[in-house]
């Protein structure tokens, strides 16, 4: 009998099941197995469900592609490998190859403050208090993809930064998919703020080779009160590559989430942004930025949960599409019956390149407290014709100024980064996008043998 | 310099030119006036090259060759100029990035290298003076937030940068307070030389007492039905268009028609 895909998963499951469920925390056993229960029980999400209303993953799922459980020994040397081409980013590299933490010979660190980065694998078996009081939690109201991650993965990174705890340079997390094969990859990530502590992330994820890619990445935030974390991700994948990831972040009082996710490429991408603000005073910042051309499709959703009142949020996600290229982008906010105070504000802002690419953008609203100030507004548009005569006008070109106009669409979501070699680096990259010149992000010249 | 025959243009099917001849040479300034809607600023786009105005018959020569067939782009960089009447506001692209992008343009198109970032801040610091615009405008974006003055000013700005040779100034003293009104024209002066040109195009004579005007001429129903010395462009403020209307159509009321 042949496997449809709600099969694949739960007899993958069974057939692994020693891999999954023995010498592991009895916690992350419970976890597994009830994941998977989940999944069978609801299945992909149907056509019809509204969340996947324009972007249809089940097919990319039901594939052959090896599914990743192990990791496989690639030897490509560390000091070879791209800081992202960013000159002046001086940062603590952490690198994850195909999901799994690279650096098997120092697989957690503990630095002087207290702060402890590395695999999650590792953190499960020597910090599994830690690692049990978080893991899941935020997780268990996701869709079945989160559930299969958390059936499945086997590996990813782990960030716990303690009281008053600060980094002295920013914490790069270098996602790497190289492979000789087709391989699905789910990664989880873990990251914990304690009271006061302020960190900033850059995350970057790069396909390395064309082989065609599976990945569905679950990360869970916690911030505690006043705790103060900068966000960034970066996503550069090849036009055959399937990128998933949900991102769950859990606000106490008086803490502040800047999030910035930029697409600069992929063939399918679809990012879950999940916030919930459970004390007051909390603030989110929700940015996005992707770049499509070719058949390339993005969808961004964003879902912001007003738990406490007196807490703001703010989303502005942009676009520039082109060629036959297709993006969505979903915000919901909900404000609670008791949240009173809240300000939330939502931005979508899409320019279509050609007559052939296509937007979608839903904004939800659901307010049920009456002292509120919120407000959603989107647009899809083309490059507005009197900004761009006005420049011809001055003898720049017609395509140069297409460049410049796209740029400064570009610059509103670009301009919010705070690390300054990033963002000009990250000016650049777009830029070159916008001209059809990049293929990779970084020159990254890992040896693959 | 610039040679308009028998030109004739529409805006969606409706003819707003109906013929106009008109010529400039090197050193002059011209003065269009005309009420509204007589068709200055539709002539200040074909000039320019906006795509929604469909030149249907005639020609126009700018230093011997056809404008007409050349991109807006093109224009520019050969030495004509528009003065907006209603300057944009480009939010995201700096004011030095725009001018720096344009200037080298320019250069590149006549030949001659890029300017080095230094000497770019120089040849900016030598025009501003010029212009007398805030140094804090050029660290802002194009135009945004401008006052409208400012906007004025920033295009006599850019006027000085580039250097053209023929530059038409659309409506310019629109709401201008006469300060900026002096301090702009005062720019449009320091910058005329014999070999270039200005057209100024206007409603109100009150500019011409700053940019002094060889020849004005009356557009009137897509047509330039009366040309003249400065003394025109008095006896216009003293008496309005509806005489020139009798005189050129027999009565005051039927001129647009």
């Amino acid at each position: 009998m042949e496997e449809n895909t709600n099969n694949i998963f739960p007899s993958l499951f069974s057939r692994n099941k020693e891999l999954l469920t023995r010498h592991v925390p009895d916690f992350v056993k419970e976890l597994r197995e009830d994941a998977i229960k989940t999944f069978e029980e609801k299945g992909f999400p149907g056509k019809k469900d509204e969340q996947y209303k324009y972007t249809n993953l089940e097919p990319y799922f039901n594939n052959g592609y090896y599914k990743y459980l192990t990791p496989k020994q690639i030897s490509f040397d560390i000091t070879d490998i791209f800081r992202c081409d960013v000159p002046a980013l001086d940062t603590h590299i952490i690198i994850l190859l195909n999901g799994f933490y690279y650096n098997q010979k120092t697989p957690l660190r503990i630095l002087p403050n207290g702060i402890i980065l590395g695999s999650l694998k590792a953190a499960t078996e020597e910090h599994s208090d830690l690692v049990k009081k978080y893991l899941g939690k935020q997780a268990s109201s996701g869709d079945s993809y989160v559930a299969l991650n958390t059936a499945f993965s086997r590996d990813g990174f782990f960030f716990y930064a303690p009281k008053g705890a600060t980094l002295d340079k920013p914490l790069q997390i270098i996602n790497v998919l190289l492979s000789d094969e087709e391989i699905m990859v789910q990664q989880r990530n873990l990251i914990i703020l304690e009271p006061g502590s302020n960190i900033s992330i850059v995350m970057c994820d790069h396909t390395l080779s064309e082989q065609k890619y599976l990945s569905n990445v679950v990360t869970e935030i916690e911030l505690a009160e006043n705790a103060f974390l900068d966000y960034f991700n970066v996503q550069n994948a090849n036009d055959e590559t399937v990128m998933v990831s949900h991102t769950f972040a859990q606000q106490q009082a008086s803490s502040n989430l800047r999030s910035m996710v930029v697409s600069l490429q992929g063939g399918v991408i679809r990012n879950n942004l999940n916030i919930k603000l459970e004390g007051q005073g909390a603030e989110c910042h929700a940015h996005g930025l992707m770049l499509t051309d070719k058949k390339q499709h993005i969808d961004n959703s964003v879902f912001i949960d007003h738990a406490k009142p007196n807490c703001t949020s703010n989303q502005l996600y942009k676009g520039i599409l082109d060629h036959e290229s297709s993006g969505a982008f979903t915000g919901k906010i909900l404000v609670n019956r008791d949240s009173q105070k809240t300000m939330a504000y939502q931005k979508n802002s899409s320019l279509l390149l050609s007559n052939e690419a296509r937007m979608n953008a839903k904004p939800q609203l659901e307010i049920y407290a009456d002292d509120v100030k919120c407000s959603h507004g989107s647009t899809i548009g083309q490059l507005d014709e009197d900004s761009l005569f006005y420049l011809r006008a001055r003898g720049i070109g017609e395509e140069e100024a297409r460049l410049m106009l796209m740029n400064a669409f570009a610059l509103e979501i670009l301009g919010e980064i705070k690390i300054e070699p990033l963002r000009l680096r990250m000016n650049e990259l777009t830029e070159k996008r916008l001209r059809g010149e990049l293929a990779q992000c970084n020159n990254c010249s890992i040896k693959y043998e | 310099m610039l040679s308009i025959k028998d030109l004739k243009a529409s805006i969606n099917g409706k003819e707003i030119l109906k013929g106009i001849n008109f010529e400039v040479k090197a050193g002059e300034v011209h003065a269009i006036m005309g009420p509204n809607g007589s068709g200055k600023s539709t002539l200040a786009s074909v000039l320019t090259g906006r795509d929604y105005v469909e030149v249907t018959h005639g020609k126009v020569t700018f230093l011997g060759e056809d404008l007409l067939d050349m991109n807006p782009e093109d224009r520019s960089r050969k030495g004509l100029f528009l003065s907006f009447q209603y300057p944009i506001e480009i939010p995201g692209v700096s004011m030095v990035n725009f001018l720096k992008t344009a200037l080298n343009e320019h250069r590149k198109y006549n030949g001659l290298a890029p300017l080095t970032a230094g000497d770019f801040l120089k040849v900016m610091r030598e025009k501003k003076e010029l212009v007398e615009i805030d140094s804090n405008l050029t660290n802002r974006a194009v135009n945004e937030g401008f006052s409208g003055g400012e906007k004025k000013k920033n295009e006599i700005f850019q006027m000085a940068l580039l250097e053209p040779k023929l530059s038409i100034l659309d409506e310019t003293d629109s709401g201008l307070d006469i300060d900026a009104l002096r301090i702009v024209a005062n720019g449009v002066t320091k910058l005329k030389n014999k070999d270039n040109a200005t057209i100024v195009i206007t409603h109100y004579q009150r500019l011409l007492d700053y940019i002094v005007p060889d020849f004005v001429h009356v557009l009137m129903n897509g047509r330039i039905v009366k040309s003249g010395t400065k003394e025109l462009a008095y006896e216009l403020e003293e008496k309005g268009y509806d005489w020139i209307k009798k005189e050129v159509y027999g009565t005051a009321d039927t001129a647009n028609e």
